[in-house]
Formats: C-alpha cells, sequence, structure tokens
C-alpha cells in the first residue's frame, strides 16, 4: 500500500496523519457560547470554531469543536488545538503557541506552519469575542484590530494588517467603520468582506467597509 | 494488456491516474532496450564507425524516422533532446537568441507549462517583451485576440494540449495566423504527443516539443521537430550530432524506446481513452456542487479529465485518495511547494476555491473501467467526508 507515500512527500508525521485521519471534535455545536472563522476561502485555508465555556469553573473550556476547510495540515493542526485546549481556563489556554500545536504533532513541514498559526488564532479570535460579549472587553479600535487579525489575504496567506490592506479602523458606539485597499467588487474585495463579516459574526456590532483602490 | 493481467506487473494496489504527469513503461520498450544497453551499447561515431557503432546509428535513424512519421515531417527535422522541457528551451532560447536583432517581443497564452513561461520570464528580464494572450472560460485561444496582439512578434509559442484541463487548440486556424504575419510557430505538444493527431504541414508549426515519458516511454528522452529552414542559436555547445542543437553522446537505448513507444500507441488506444474520459467525466459530475474544467468531446486531450469540487480543499482530497491506493493530481494552492494557486484555472476565470478544489485524472492506454469505477466510488466517499468536516458545507442545502 502507498499509505505514506504522499504523506511523506510532503513531510507529514504520523501524529499529522493520524489527526488528519480521524480529525477529534471535529463538527458543529448548536448550543455553542462562541464561534469564530478565522482563514479564507480564496486563500484555502478556514477553520470555524465552537466553543462552551462553564462559567462556574473560572471560565474553563468545557467543550470545543471545529469544522475546517483546508489542507491536511490545516485538519491536523486544529483537531490537535481542540485537544490541547480543552478543560483548560482562557488564561491556561492562551498559554499554549503555534509552536506547541506544532511541536505536539511531531512537527510541521515549514511551509505549513501557517495552519498552526491559524489555529492558534481561531482560537484568541473566540476568547476575544467571548469577553467582549461578557462585558469584559470594550470593543475598541485595539480589539478590532485583534480580531482582523484572523482575517487573511488570499494570495499571501498572511492576515490583512501585516498585509497592508487595512487603511484605516475606527470605532463609534456598535458601529466599525474600516478602510480597506482593495478594487470595489473586486474578486479580493467580496472575500474581504464576506470573511471580515465572519469574523465579527455573533458581535453586537455593524459593520461599515469601504473599500478603495 | 491491462496491467491486471500483465504477469510483469508488480500489483501494489495502486489505481494510478497522475499519467499527465508520468507513465508506466511499457514493458515492450524495456525489453527492447536492454539490447541496447547490455548488448548493442555503441553510440553513432564519426565517419569511420562500423559494428557497435553501426548499429546504434542505425537504430536511432530509425527512431527518426518513427517519430517524424507520426507528425509528418522528414527525419531530418527531427532532433533528439533530454525531453519536453529541454525541447522548449532549445526551441525558443534558441530563436530568441538567434534572431534577436530581428523582433524582441515572444506572445504565448497564459495556460502555457511552466518551462514555457519561466523561459519567457528569463528572456524578458534580458531585454525581450514578452505578450500573454488570454484564454476563454474552456481555455482556447481567441484567434481575433491573436492576430490583434501579434503585431511584430519574433516569435508564437503556443501548446497543443493544456497539462491541466485538456484544451486541445486548434493549432491549424493559430498556426496560420502566424505564418500569415511571418511570425515563427513552437507548438509544446508534450501532453499530445502520439495521444492525438498532428501534421506538422497543415497545423502550419515550424517548431514543436515532444516527450515520451507520457506515452509508455523511458523518462529523460523527447524530440523537437525543427522545420527545414528555421535557425537556431544552440543552447548547449559540444559537438555535431543532432544538428549541433543537443552534442554529447545520445541516449541510444532512450531514444530506441521513444521511438517503440510511440510505435505501440495506437488510434484505438485514443479512441478507447476518449470513451473512459467521457465515463469517468459523468460519472464524477454526478456528485452534487461539482464542475468539469475545461472543455468536451474532441476539442478535450482524449486521457484529460479536471473537475472541482465545491467546500473542500484539493490537497485533502488527494491526500484522503492516497490513503485509499488512488493517485491523481491537483491544482490547489496547498499542495504546490510555492503554496500558489494554479494558474491555468485562474486564466480561464476559475475562482480561487474552484483552483483549491480542481482535480485532475489523467488515464493511461491501460486504464481500464473497473479502476475508474474504484476511482469514482473512492471521489465521491472522501468529497462527501470532507464536506461533512467543512463549515462552507452548511451555507448552501444539502444535497438531497
Amino acid at each position: 500500500m502507498s499509505e505514506t507515500s504522499l504523506a511523506k512527500r510532503f513531510g507529514y508525521s504520523e501524529k499529522v496523519m493520524d489527526h488528519f485521519k480521524n480529525p477529534r471534535n471535529i463538527g458543529v455545536m448548536e448550543d455553542a457560547d462562541v464561534t469564530s472563522k478565522v482563514g479564507s476561502v480564496a486563500c484555502g485555508d478556514l477553520i470555524k470554531l465552537y466553543l462552551k465555556f462553564d462559567p462556574e469553573q473560572n471560565d474553563r473550556i468545557k467543550e470545543i469543536k471545529f469544522e475546517s476547510y483546508g489542507c491536511a495540515a490545516n485538519i491536523a493542526t486544529s483537531s490537535m488545538m481542540t485537544e490541547m485546549v480543552k478543560g483548560k481556563t482562557i488564561d491556561e489556554a492562551r498559554k499554549v503557541t503555534f509552536k506547541d500545536i506544532s511541536e505536539t504533532l511531531g512537527g510541521l513541514p515549514r511551509i505549513k506552519l501557517h495552519c498552526a498559526v491559524l489555529s492558534r488564532q481561531g482560537l484568541e479570535t473566540a476568547f476575544l469575542k467571548y469577553e467582549a460579549k461578557r462585558g469584559r472587553v470594550k470593543i475598541d479600535e485595539s480589539f478590532v484590530n485583534k480580531i482582523l487579525r484572523g482575517v487573511l489575504e488570499p494570495v499571501q496567506g498572511v492576515d490583512i494588517i501585516s498585509a497592508k490592506l487595512l487603511e484605516s479602523a475606527a470605532v463609534e458606539g456598535k458601529k466599525i467603520m474600516l478602510g480597506l485597499k482593495a478594487k470595489p467588487d473586486s474578486e479580493l474585495a467580496k472575500s474581504l468582506d464576506e470573511d471580515i463579516r465572519d469574523a465579527f459574526e455573533g458581535l453586537d456590532v455593524e459593520l461599515d467597509l469601504n473599500f478603495k483602490e | 494488456m491491462s496491467h491486471w493481467t500483465d504477469p510483469d506487473w508488480e500489483c501494489r494496489g495502486l489505481v494510478y491516474l497522475d499519467n499527465a504527469e508520468t507513465t508506466r513503461l511499457d514493458p515492450a520498450v524495456l525489453d527492447l532496450m536492454e539490447g541496447f544497453m547490455l548488448d548493442k551499447y555503441g553510440v553513432p561515431a564519426g565517419e569511420f564507425g562500423y559494428g557497435l557503432e553501426e548499429e546504434a546509428s542505425e537504430a536511432i535513424e530509425q527512431a527518426r524516422e518513427t517519430i517524424a512519421r507520426r507528425i509528418n515531417a522528414s527525419p531530418e527535422e527531427v532532433v533528439f533532446t533530454s525531453g519536453g522541457t529541454e525541447s522548449n528551451n532549445i526551441a525558443i532560447l534558441g530563436v530568441a537568441r538567434f534572431s534577436y536583432y530581428k523582433g524582441k517581443r515572444l506572445v504565448t497564452s497564459k495556460i502555457e507549462h511552466t518551462s514555457i513561461l519561466r523561459i519567457l520570464d528569463k528572456l524578458t528580464m534580458q531585454g525581450f517583451e514578452k505578450t500573454l494572450l488570454d484564454v476563454d472560460r474552456e481555455g482556447f485561444v481567441n484567434t481575433a485576440d491573436l492576430k490583434a496582439h501579434l503585431g511584430d512578434a519574433r516569435l508564437l509559442s503556443v501548446q497543443h494540449a493544456n497539462q491541466e484541463i485538456g484544451t486541445l487548440q486548434d493549432i491549424a486556424a493559430i498556426g496560420e495566423v502566424a505564418r500569415d504575419r511571418g511570425v515563427l510557430f513552437h507548438c509544446d505538444a508534450v501532453q499530445s504527443f502520439a495521444k492525438e493527431k498532428i501534421d506538422v504541414q497543415t497545423m502550419k508549426v515550424d517548431l514543436l516539443s515532444m516527450s515520451s515519458h507520457l506515452i509508455h516511454g523511458p523518462k529523460g528522452v523527447g524530440a523537437l521537430y525543427v522545420r527545414d529552414g528555421v535557425k537556431l542559436e544552440p543552447v548547449m555547445i559540444g559537438d555535431e550530432r543532432e544538428k549541433g542543437l543537443r552534442p554529447g553522446t545520445p541516449n541510444v537505448a532512450g531514444i530506441v524506446g521513444f521511438a517503440k513507444a510511440v510505435e505501440l500507441m495506437t488510434d484505438e488506444d485514443t479512441v478507447r481513452m476518449r470513451v473512459l474520459r467521457d465515463e469517468l467525466t459523468e460519472s464524477l459530475l454526478a456528485i452534487p456542487d461539482s464542475r468539469l474544467n475545461g472543455p468536451r468531446g474532441e476539442r478535450r486531450l482524449c486521457n484529460n479529465v479536471n473537475v472541482s469540487f465545491r467546500y473542500v480543499e484539493g490537497e485533502a482530497i488527494l491526500m484522503h485518495l492516497d490513503l485509499r491506493g488512488l493517485v491523481v493530481n491537483t491544482g490547489s494552492a496547498c499542495y504546490s511547494q510555492k503554496l500558489e494557486p494554479s494558474h491555468v484555472i485562474r486564466a480561464i476565470g476559475g475562482t480561487l476555491e474552484e483552483s483549491h478544489s480542481s482535480t485532475r485524472f489523467s488515464l493511461s492506454k491501460w486504464t481500464t473501467r473497473d479502476e475508474l469505477l474504484y476511482a469514482t466510488e473512492t471521489v465521491k466517499e472522501v468529497v462527501e467526508k470532507l464536506r461533512a468536516q467543512s463549515p462552507l458545507t452548511r451555507k448552501v442545502s444539502q444535497p438531497s
């Protein structure tokens, strides 16, 4: 059997292949306290997380589930991440780095490290949204910036802030106004529009996206 | 003979549908090659050749005739090379460097093989200009568009069959335009050679690249047709072998094997692959939310099927198929070492999502209906599995 021929070519460890073949905590959660969606279809790398916390126990992660649109590394890193943070408090879970995820998987090929970064970002976005929903953090420019770290520029696959696509960000009450560098109605603008709306999904905010070349 | 019944076939439980990448050597080709490595191991020498040298020389000239006949050329117009990429380099660099004073514009299409696009990139850095022709939704170059852009070009290079989506260009129509304008015309026929009909006279081609390893011949050998009178500056410098365009000791066994492989590819093979290709296309398109990339029917390469499956990503598809013993290929960015999506799917106007999930199935002359049944069932299972894991699936109504 060619069991590992392609896996070998990619440099996927046995553990990566195990999590890819049998992803843990995969699926939907109907009654999640918070969800987060990071990455992009255009980029070929997207995950959605569903989390439920136990408020009596210092907001321990009671349940976590994920769905994936992406490569084997995307599936495996998300699966491993959910296993590593399940049962932890937010503070404890925040200490898990993308490197920890990669190392626990027995390492990732260098060109696939961004998958571990993405799954870690998904977790951070979920925590931020949960804290905002609980009124523990204010939805201000800094919050918006942190959320936007989970939105990717489709060709390079880096977040839109690093890719310098975010021109301006302002918050007025519930209104979040973003100036973005993309031709209106272009494929890029459409992809960003969808991904940014997904990123803030579930929060009581109004998005005003302004695309300019 | 199917490889299931072929006694020489070491059954590895693989269903190999990546024959546009490379093919398995025909055992009959190997038999012949062995003789030229163990017994008749001479190489054609100077004019005083005898014995071993004569045998090698005769074998190569016979092979040259076989290749020439297949494309309606004369044997003197066929140069043996180490394969498709080398043929492309010798042709394009050869024209550009020989006649740089005659014009610096090189024209090609957006969906060419990487080797063509990179050669043009390199030449652009050296002062040449390139024009990349758009293609339509099925991958065809528009001849009106071609006329508008050909202008003062020195060379036009358009492939016969596309490596990913199987588009078979109307080479005769394109060649006609080029000949009318006095523009040299190179055609990369690596994917189609010996599978689809090629006639360099009616197609008005000046240079044509061919390869051996996609038709069950050995790797590391190919050929370039150079129309009588077309002048090329050699890329490699050495002796006068192969008209000085490919100097050095010839790959005798490889050349002999190449010609044998050509002889063993028949019209019946093409017809059979076409029938199987259409059956596979229909059964894969029965999977909901799938889309065929490239044209249908006679305008498509006989052994190519390329389908995009929505809501799932190609590398994950390939990895699951590999675990089930099915070998195919994808245009997904995640699958490429440079993390770039297929330039072909993008050029035909496909979305990034379509490029990430584009899956290429390429048949061989040995591919059987049973193998394709297995392939279809396996692809269906894997796509369903991945869709069940995908957050995108939920956005649409579930397939009934």
